[in-house]
């Protein structure tokens, strides 16, 4: 059974990424995207990573998704239709793109995956939380402090850019 | 883990949606299109890290760790990206990447 919804998943993933690069109708590209998401997030709930699909819904299909639809709306029409990519172009990056699949396919495959073996840890919202502010060993406090100067910098930087000055 | 599921499966998939969003980039001529297409990269990795995380240390939380801080550069990248897109829009009125090339030497 899970199986099967893995499968499923996967079959979403790929449909859509591949008509999300491919749709013409920019607002739709935003939904395929938004669907990508919602199956990845479908991805880490059947691997039983509850809180970082709960991260990956509201951040990445909430926040990202809106914040991408936004700035269609402000910067296209909503029946706009993006011109036809170039057919060889289209095909030679195609190409290039099947050429690298391929090679990391066919490292992938020959490579023989062990896992160090141990059974499963503890996986509750208060073990991660703990590592996320510990500093000994598998702590995580300095990039989350990073981080947390990195967003800080990011939204400031944001606004300023985004700001309209009196002598536009 | 899934039974019949092995950490191969989640490389195929993470890589075809790596490759697709690497397709998109270079194809692509809208900048917000040339976004989304690093949103998919973005993700395929992630789906990796989450994958090597469950199947070959389980123990541990390092990939688990490595996603969540991921997730969060990709919502400030696209944040500062879509502050820099509506003031290309604004300047040049288009946000085709022939438009911009002022700074072209």
């Amino acid at each position: 059974m899970e199986r099967l919804i893995f499968y499923i998943l996967a079959l979403t993933i790929i449909l859509f990424s591949v008509m999300t690069v491919t749709s013409r109708n920019i607002l739709r590209a935003a939904i395929y995207l938004l669907f990508v998401l919602l199956a990845t997030a479908g991805i880490y709930f059947l691997l039983n990573y509850n809180f970082l699909a709960a991260v990956q819904l509201t951040v990445y299909s909430g926040g990202v998704v809106v914040l991408i639809v936004f700035a269609v709306l402000l910067t296209a029409k909503i029946d706009h239709k993006l011109e036809p990519v170039n057919k060889v172009k289209s095909a030679l990056t195609a190409l290039l793109a099947i050429i690298g699949l391929g090679a990391i396919l066919w490292a992938v495959f020959g490579y023989n995956f062990t896992g160090n073996g141990m059974a499963e840890g503890a996986y509750d919202v208060k073990a991660i939380g703990s590592s996320l502010l510990s500093y000994g060993q598998y702590g995580y406090v300095l990039p989350f402090e990073v981080i947390s100067i990195l967003l800080l910098a990011a939204m400031v930087g944001a606004i300023m850019i985004a700001k309209r000055y009196k002598n536009d | 883990m899934i039974e019949g599921i092995g950490v191969t499966d989640f490389i195929v998939v993470a890589t075809i949606m790596f490759f697709v969003g690497v397709y998109g980039f270079i194809v692509r001529k809208n900048l917000i299109t040339i976004l989304m297409s690093v949103e998919l990269i973005l993700n395929s990795v992630n789906i990796n890290f989450v994958a090597f995380n469950k199947y070959l240390y389980p123990d541990l939380l390092q990939g688990y760790m490595i996603s969540l801080f991921v997730i969060g550069i990709a919502a400030a990248e696209a944040a500062v990206a879509i502050a820099i897109i509506l003031n290309v829009y604004r300047k040049l009125q288009g946000i085709d990447v022939e438009h911009v090339d002022t700074m072209k030497y």
